[in-house]
Formats: structure tokens, C-alpha cells, sequence
């Protein structure tokens, strides 16, 4: 009888005590490609939000309330992405989700957000995800049209008039790819060349002489590691002098390794998170950029990578927006969201509004160069 | 089109193409002996560039000791393939056996990622990176390399199938595997030798190629394909055809970039590959399937 006693107090105890539990923390749901192929973004971005999390609590939390993050690895596919998301919405009952680490995912669930009225800030770059806006999505890396804008003001700058292009046949490039015959012709460049390679493609040699053909004044690169590597030793190997630029998409020393010494001169749009000791001690964004770094290399004994940046500022952007309206309910959550203005984050200083759901400009981005094997910001 | 530019797209499509062919050879020496397409051939690829890789970077050995290394690891991998994966069920029909492989290309690309992580790798070129200019034209020396190796283990591979005793017992199995052990041939053992063979020249391939492709563990997926099709070019069961097929594939390919459209360079080549096999169905150098009463 005794025994039987006890067993019941405990069970009420449990019922008790946990829901008090966890009424107490703020759920916040994460939905990260940490496996398959997009998990050069995924990985570091969760490994930021565990880091962060743990960071805040022990700090005392946000408005006194502690933190939980719970991440779910969509594994790159958008079928698991989607499950992860209605898991999170219906039985999780999260009150933001952050995440997830790639475009194709974050349009395939943005619609469930607006209906569930819980917000979303992904860390995925289409323009899709912000335009038109969606009151409930928001995104933190830059755009493909901020990086195409610096690279276009800087051939503008040496004089180039006739730009070809070679982008990857994936979702990434492709987006690139739109926005470069947009902007190219709009700013005054000629389209010398438009080619294109697999994202498993090992070889470009015959794309490169196609644009040596064409007589170009500069090259833009369009893609993730290692196919940009393998353009970048194509070209040193095919002896070309012709200028080339990259994306911001192989802004992390990863790249420096592949392409090795090909990887010279080249000249590419990056976050300042790729030469933060370069940064301006009086820059918005330095104490941030040191904060992450020093934070990263403590937690995990590994250097940074650029791509955990977005998740950063992801859970920055919405921890600033719950302390700044005192609030962690969802639609207080989204309202202060569109409230916050010039927020200095990882990317580029932040400034969201009912019209703008992405909040960088151009500015985010620098021009680096790769010299002797390491970055160097240009002016 | 000036002549350097086609000179160079022929270069180009002559490298691939070597590729595609060594992974296609390993795939007719296997079938020639079991009738079975090993689709793990790609891993034993993958196995020579991503062992290579961790023998040099991680362990610290010198480059040919490391290649040495890389190309003996992956042999031993072939005869574990062939122990653990196909032994047990040696007496299923082929169709069983193929789906096996899939399951073991599955299995070692898996083991890789876990063991060597997800990033690309590269190796360094054998003789340094200074191209040669010829014509106009610029040839890797690594280039040299793949072709000089691929025809070297081209004559290699004759010479054993059609001049050594062992070589003849791997084609006798292939023709009638019960005849075969009647005149006291062991089928296991050459089944065994034949993974081995062929995870040997998939993984010289795979070494001689990391300095120019770069390497990762998902790299056999591709290879893997290409070299079916080259295989299937050529003629399945024929060494010549799938070598012959391999640099056709990668010249179609290399020719299509540069021609037509880089954006339909793959598509191309696979095109030009069903309309073979629509007028030819055995393939250029297959030999008409003889039906046994």
C-alpha cells in the first residue's frame, strides 16, 4: 500500500513539476540541414544555436525565463523538413522557429507559419523567402542581389565592360545566375557568356575556353565548394589572365584549401566574419564578430565557419526582439521583430520593417581578396 | 572555333574520359566473372583518392607511399566486399547480388563520411602544376599521368585474361561457373580475385584522378554512373569496349560543353548514348548474346 502511495505522489509530482518546467522556458524550434549535402551549413549553424543557448542561460536567460532550443536535422530534404516543421507547430508548440539552412526548404514551409501565426526566420538566402513579404517569414543572410551589387560596383570601378558568367545548376546558383542577367545588363555590362556546370562536375576546362573564346573582361563564379575551387585551378591551368570574381557562397578557408595556390588575387563579396581582426575597431559589428568567434573556438575547439553566422543572428535578432517587448509569445514576437532597427549582428547590422523582411543592404557586404593564403579586406 | 580551343575540349575529354574508364573496367572484370554489376565500384574509386588523402595528410606518410597504401586498403576492401557481403549468398540469383552491392556502396560511403567527414580533399599532383602548352593548348602533367597509367593497366589487364592460367579461369567462370569447377577451377577463389582485380584498378583510378578532380566521399555516386554507361557503351563484358567507351563518353561530353551547352553537356552525352543503343543494343564492341539451350 505504502509503495503504491509513493508511486502516485510521484507521478503527481512529475505531472506538476514538468509542465511547470516548461511553461517557465521559451521554446524556440530550430530546423538545420545538419546532415546530407547542405550540412556545411547546417552543422556550424547548430552547434552556434546549442552554444548560444547554453551562453544565454547561464547568463540568466532573456527577461529572467530560460531558453530551450530544440533542433530537428531535415537531413537537406524537404520532405523531412516539412514533418520537422508540423512537429514543431503542433506538438512542440515552439514560439519561433529558426531555421531552415537552405532556400528550397524554407519556401516549401513558410506557408504553415502564416497559418499557425508563428514566426519564422530562416537562415536561407532567396529573395523568394522576403519578396513579396510574408508578415510571418523573415530571413538573415544577405542577398544574391547585395553580392552581385558590390561585385558590379567594383568591375565598374577597373573599368570592365564585358562580364561572362559560370554559375552551378543548382538552387544556389541558379538564383545568382537570374540575378546576374538582371543586374549585368541593367548597370551598363555586356553578357560576354553565359555557362553553366554540375554541382558534381570535376572538370570546367571546357567551359573556361568557351569564355576565353568570348573575350571577356571578367569572370563571375557562381557557387559552392569545391566546384568554384575546381574553376579557380582550371583557370591557373589553362594559363587565362582574365579576372575572376566569386560568390560569397565559398567565403570560408575551406576554399583557400582546395583551390590552393589558384586561389591567389581572386577577388569576391564576403561577411565580415571572414577577416574579423580587419574589421574597424569603431565598426557596429566588432564586438559581436569577436563575441561569436572567441565564443565558438571555446565551445568547440574549431574555427568559425561563416554559415553558422546566419543562425547567429537569427537568435540574436529574435532574443533582442522578446526582450524588447518583454513578450515571447509568438505574435509579440513577430510584431517586435519588424521594430528592430539598426541591430548589429554577424552579417551586417540589421534593420527590419513591415516592408523590409530581410534587413541588410550592400553594406553587409566587403570585397576580400586572398593573399598569401589568407583573407585581406579591400576598401 | 579556332583549332587550340578544339585541341583543348579533345585534352579535356580525354582525362575524363580515362576516368570514366577505369571505373567502367572494374565493372566488366567483376561482370565477366559472376554476371554481376558491382555498383560499389565507385566506392573502391572514392577508397583510392579519400585513402590516399588521410595516409598523406593525417598519417604523414610520403606521396607514393601513401598512393601504395590507398591502392593496397582498397583491395583489401574488395576482397571484404566479396567475403562478408557476397560469399554468404553466393547461390542467390544476380539480381540479388546486384542489390547487395548497392547496399555495400551505401554502407562504405557512409563508413567514409563518418571517418573522414564531409569535406572535399586534395591531393597533390604527382609532378608539380606547371601546365604544358602545346599548340596552344595546356596539358596538365597529371593528364599524362591518367593516360599513361589507364593504357598501362589496359595492357595489363589483356595480358592477364588472355595470357595467364588464372586469367583464362576468370573468363571460364564467367562463360558456365558449374562447368568451370567440373575442370577444377575454384569459382570462389576467382570471384574473390576478381573484387580484388577490380577494386585495385577502381582505386588507381581513383588516385591518379584526386589531383585533378579533388575527392570526397560521396565522389563514387557520379563515377559510379558514368562508368556504368561507358560500360554499357562499349559493350558489357568486353575490357576494350568499356575502356573505348569511357573516353568516348567523356569526349561527347567535353565536345558538348563546348559546342552546344554546358548547361546540357550531361544530358547530351546520355542522349547520343540511348540512340546507340536504340540502332545497336549490345553496344559498339559488344558481341551478340548468344541464347544457351
Amino acid at each position: 500500500m505504502n509503495a503504491a502511495k509513493c508511486v502516485i505522489a510521484l507521478v503527481a509530482c512529475l505531472l506538476t513539476c514538468v509542465p511547470a518546467f516548461a511553461a517557465d522556458a521559451i521554446k524556440i524550434g530550430a530546423i538545420l540541414s545538419v546532415t546530407g549535402p547542405a550540412s556545411f551549413l547546417g552543422e556550424p549553424e547548430k552547434n552556434t544555436l546549442i552554444m548560444l543557448q547554453d551562453q544565454l542561460n547561464a547568463a540568466g536567460g532573456v527577461n529572467g525565463q530560460m531558453v530551450e532550443v530544440i533542433v530537428y536535422d531535415d537531413e537537406s530534404d524537404v520532405n523531412k523538413c516539412v514533418m520537422a516543421a508540423k512537429k514543431l507547430l503542433d506538438q512542440d508548440q515552439v514560439a519561433v522557429v529558426i531555421g531552415p539552412s537552405i532556400s528550397g526548404n524554407t519556401l516549401a514551409i513558410s506557408k504553415f507559419f502564416s497559418s499557425a501565426e508563428v514566426p519564422l526566420v530562416s537562415c536561407a538566402a532567396a529573395e523568394k523567402i522576403v519578396r513579396p513579404v510574408d508578415p510571418w517569414v523573415f530571413n538573415t543572410p544577405q542577398l544574391d542581389r547585395h553580392a552581385v551589387t558590390r561585385i558590379l560596383q567594383d568591375a565598374k570601378a577597373k573599368g570592365y565592360s564585358r562580364l561572362a558568367i559560370l554559375t552551378v545548376s543548382d538552387g544556389y546558383g541558379q538564383a545568382g545566375r537570374s540575378v546576374l542577367k538582371e543586374l549585368i545588363p541593367a548597370q551598363g555590362f555586356e553578357l560576354a557568356a553565359d555557362e553553366v556546370y554540375g554541382p558534381k562536375d570535376t572538370d570546367m576546362t571546357a567551359q573556361l575556353t568557351k569564355i576565353k573564346g568570348a573575350a571577356a573582361d571578367a569572370i563571375i563564379c557562381w557557387g559552392t565548394n569545391p566546384g568554384p575551387a575546381v574553376v579557380a585551378r582550371n583557370r591557373v591551368q589553362l594559363g587565362l589572365t582574365v579576372p575572376l570574381y566569386m560568390s560569397h557562397g565559398v567565403a570560408s578557408n575551406k576554399f583557400i584549401e582546395l583551390a590552393g595556390e589558384a586561389a591567389e588575387g581572386l577577388v569576391l563579396p564576403a561577411g565580415r566574419l571572414v577577416a574579423v581582426e580587419q574589421v574597424p575597431a569603431d565598426h557596429p559589428q566588432k564586438a559581436v564578430l569577436e563575441a561569436y568567434v572567441e565564443g565558438y573556438a571555446k565551445a568547440y575547439g574549431t574555427q568559425i565557419s561563416s554559415f553558422g553566422g546566419y543562425a547567429h543572428d537569427a537568435f540574436a535578432l529574435v532574443m533582442e526582439a522578446i526582450a524588447k517587448g518583454d513578450s515571447a509569445k509568438s505574435t509579440d514576437i513577430r510584431d517586435n521583430l519588424e521594430k528592430i532597427s539598426g541591430f548589429a549582428g554577424t552579417s551586417g547590422v540589421y534593420t527590419y520593417s513591415p516592408e523590409n523582411h530581410n534587413g541588410l543592404d550592400e553594406s553587409a557586404f566587403i570585397m576580400v581578396t586572398i593573399e598569401n593564403g589568407a583573407w585581406k579586406a579591400l576598401n | 572555333m579556332d583549332p587550340s580551343s578544339l585541341l583543348q575540349y579533345l585534352i579535356t575529354g580525354l582525362t575524363l574520359g580515362s576516368t570514366y574508364g577505369l571505373t567502367a573496367l572494374g565493372f566488366t572484370i567483376i561482370f565477366n566473372t559472376t554476371g554481376v554489376i558491382n555498383f560499389a565500384q565507385g566506392e573502391f574509386v572514392m577508397l583510392g583518392g579519400m585513402m590516399s588523402v588521410y595516409f598523406m595528410h593525417s598519417l604523414g606518410f610520403g606521396e607514393p607511399a601513401a598512393v601504395v597504401l590507398a591502392v593496397l586498403g582498397a583491395t583489401m576492401a574488395g576482397a571484404l566486399v566479396e567475403r562478408l557481403a557476397i560469399r554468404p549468398v553466393r547461390d542467390c540469383p544476380a539480381i540479388n547480388l546486384i542489390i547487395i552491392t548497392i547496399g555495400v556502396s551505401i554502407f562504405i560511403r557512409g563508413l567514409a563520411m563518418l571517418l573522414w567527414g564531409k569535406d572535399t580533399h586534395v591531393l597533390e599532383p604527382f609532378s608539380g602544376n606547371q601546365p604544358i602548352m602545346f599548340l596552344g593548348a595546356a596539358i596538365m602533367p597529371q593528364a599524362i599521368w591518367v593516360l599513361v597509367i589507364s593504357l598501362f593497366l589496359l595492357g595489363a589487364l589483356k595480358m592477364f585474361f588472355s595470357g595467364t592460367i588464372h586469367g583464362k579461369a576468370m573468363l571460364a567462370c564467367s562463360f558456365d561457373s558449374k562447368a568451370a569447377s567440373l575442370v577444377g577451377i575454384g569459382v570462389q577463389r576467382m570471384v574473390l580475385l576478381s573484387f580484388m582485380i577490380s577494386a585495385l584498378v577502381g582505386a588507381v583510378g581513383g588516385v591518379i584522378l584526386a589531383p585533378i578532380t579533388m575527392t570526397s566521399y560521396d565522389v563514387g555516386i557520379m563515377l559510379g554512373l558514368k562508368g556504368f554507361a561507358a560500360c554499357i557503351l562499349g559493350g558489357l563484358g568486353n575490357p576494350f569496349g568499356a575502356a573505348a567507351g569511357g573516353v568516348i563518353l567523356g569526349v561527347l561530353e567535353s565536345f558538348g560543353a563546348g559546342f552546344v551547352s554546358s548547361a546540357y553537356k550531361d544530358a547530351l552525352a546520355f542522349v547520343i548514348l540511348l540512340i546507340l543503343l536504340f540502332v545497336k543494343p549490345s553496344g559498339l564492341f559488344g558481341l551478340k548474346d548468344s541464347k544457351r539451350v
